[in-house]
């Protein structure tokens, strides 16, 4: 046995470097929590968190993998089958909107509206979702290196998912729509009302707030962005109403919905590019929060 | 006191400091393993469990730097709050530190009752800071993973005290 413990100990007692480790980790959690001064420090930890991070989301991966070598020749004939079907539906959709494009660009040429520019994309693969019970988080294979910037949409085949609200060299972590707080603002397509969607902090549902009683919102109803906050692209789908309550008792009404896309399943994911910049902002108000918008219409 | 719920003293080798990172390199691992639904709720804090785990058996070899550090590096792997775990793991070290000679000599049922109110209050204690930056209470859920842990720490002791038996002396009867 190696431990001859000295006669006179020196040094702290743990009591002591309790405090000192203690004080140190609170002196963070401000820091990190109140004034956002730790980006740099997050980034380099993070850098040697990564190979860890990428090590442990291997054997999910490699499974995905040896499962998508051992498909069913029925299995494959059935995805042509199905893939044609669409490939062809959407064929015709596509020729009808390149038509509305022409026309759609001749229209706001004539009304001198600036062009729509298409928004560029990073494909990305979601890595884990972060073991955190109090925020609704994702972490992506792509950071700094891929040009991800904080603030970016990320959505998957079917809609909008999250923001990018961390970055790291080869890693970004996205927030979901789902989480307490986040706002995007949305278009209902039916009606064209505009609204507020705020994430509830449970999965698979989301909230409109600040709804009159008596806007025309019905169960089923569609929301897409809609695309006045200068973060999330116009015309994305996001969610769908699947309960209105009225109650005279309150100033509001109180409507429910559920996120269209995957928010909590799927690994594949497109990070947007950045947006055509926005026109500045009128003067009193501060340029900080991107999705601080009442949302009446 | 009785000699009840005392558990044998087993001789053991002296363990390898190797091991011991390798332990929680592995434990961190696990924590980054891409759970999904109600397993990220039952699944316990590894990192949280060795660490406690290696303070009651070895205080000598790990030190609040190590927990703290591995805080560190799990706040960057969860996106939760820089500092969070960190502060949760030196409780934990301090509180094994503290028990290791009182905790060792229990039997395994005893242990197990020391280690639950242990996870627990550093449960609280990261329920507490995240309450402080606005968070919501995520639910009586939030506790499993803390029983989830306890409940593996016989296992976990029997595992990593394997490398520290001596092996059966072929000379001796």
């Amino acid at each position: 046995m190696e431990h001859t413990p000295p006669l006179f100990r020196t040094g702290l007692t743990p009591l002591a470097r309790l405090m000192i480790f203690a004080m140190l980790s609170a002196v963070l959690l401000v820091a990190d929590a109140r004034f956002n001064y730790l980006t740099t420090l997050r980034q380099i930890t993070g850098v040697i968190v990564y190979p860890l991070q990428r090590l442990a989301a291997a054997p999910a991966a490699m499974g995905d993998r040896i499962a998508d070598f051992f498909v069913t020749h029925g299995a494959l004939r059935r995805d042509n089958q199905r893939l044609t079907g669409q490939n062809l539906e959407l064929a015709i959709a596509a020729q009808r909107t390149e038509a509305l494009h022409k026309e759609n660009a001749h229209l706001r040429g004539m009304l001198g509206v600036r062009e729509q520019v298409p928004v560029p994309s990073i494909s990305a693969e979601i890595l884990y979702a972060a073991r955190d019970p109090f925020s609704r988080k994702v972490m992506i294979d792509r950071g700094l290196q891929h040009d991800i910037e904080s603030g970016r949409p990320v959505v998957d085949h079917v809609g909008i998912i999250g923001q990018v609200t961390r970055t790291y060299p080869w890693l970004s972590e996205v927030t979901l729509i789902t989480e307490k707080g986040h706002l995007v603002p949305v278009l209902n397509v039916r009606s064209g009302l505009r609204a507020v969607l705020a994430g509830t902090g449970d999965d698979g549902k989301l909230e409109l707030r600040f709804i009159p009683l008596t806007a025309d919102f019905q169960i089923g109803d569609k929301l897409v962005t809609s695309g006045i906050d200068g973060i999330y692209p116009p015309g994305l789908p996001v969610a769908e109403v699947i309960q209105v309550e009225r109650n005279t008792a309150y100033l509001f009404a109180g409507i429910a919905c559920k996120p269209l896309a995957g928010v909590n399943a799927g690994t594949q994911v497109l990070v947007l590019g950045p947006l055509p910049a926005q026109p500045e902002r009128p003067a009193e108000t501060p340029a900080a929060a991107p999705q601080k918008k009442k949302g009446r219409s | 006191m009785a000699a009840g719920p005392m558990s044998p003293q087993e001789l053991l080798l002296p363990v390898k400091p190797g091991f011991i990172v390798l332990t929680l390199i592995a434990a961190l691992l696990c924590n980054l393993l891409p759970w999904s639904g109600w397993a990220m709720w039952l699944v316990p804090d590894f990192v949280a469990l060795i660490v406690l785990y290696w303070c009651i058996h070895e205080p000598r070899k790990i030190g609040f730097l190590t927990a703290w550090s591995l805080g560190l590096l799990m706040d960057i792997a969860d996106g939760s709050l820089f500092g969070q775990h960190a502060l949760a793991y030196i409780i934990l070290a301090y509180a094994g530190m503290a028990l290791h000679r009182r905790v060792q000599r229990f039997a395994m049922a005893q242990q197990i009752l020391h280690v639950i109110p242990l996870l627990l209050f550093i449960d609280l204690v990261v329920l507490l800071v995240r309450a402080l930056s606005g968070a919501d209470f995520p639910g009586h859920t939030y506790f499993l993973g803390s029983f989830t842990g306890a409940a593996l720490w016989p296992v976990m002791t029997h595992l990593l005290k394997l490398p520290q038996r001596p092996r059966p002396d072929p000379d001796r009867v």
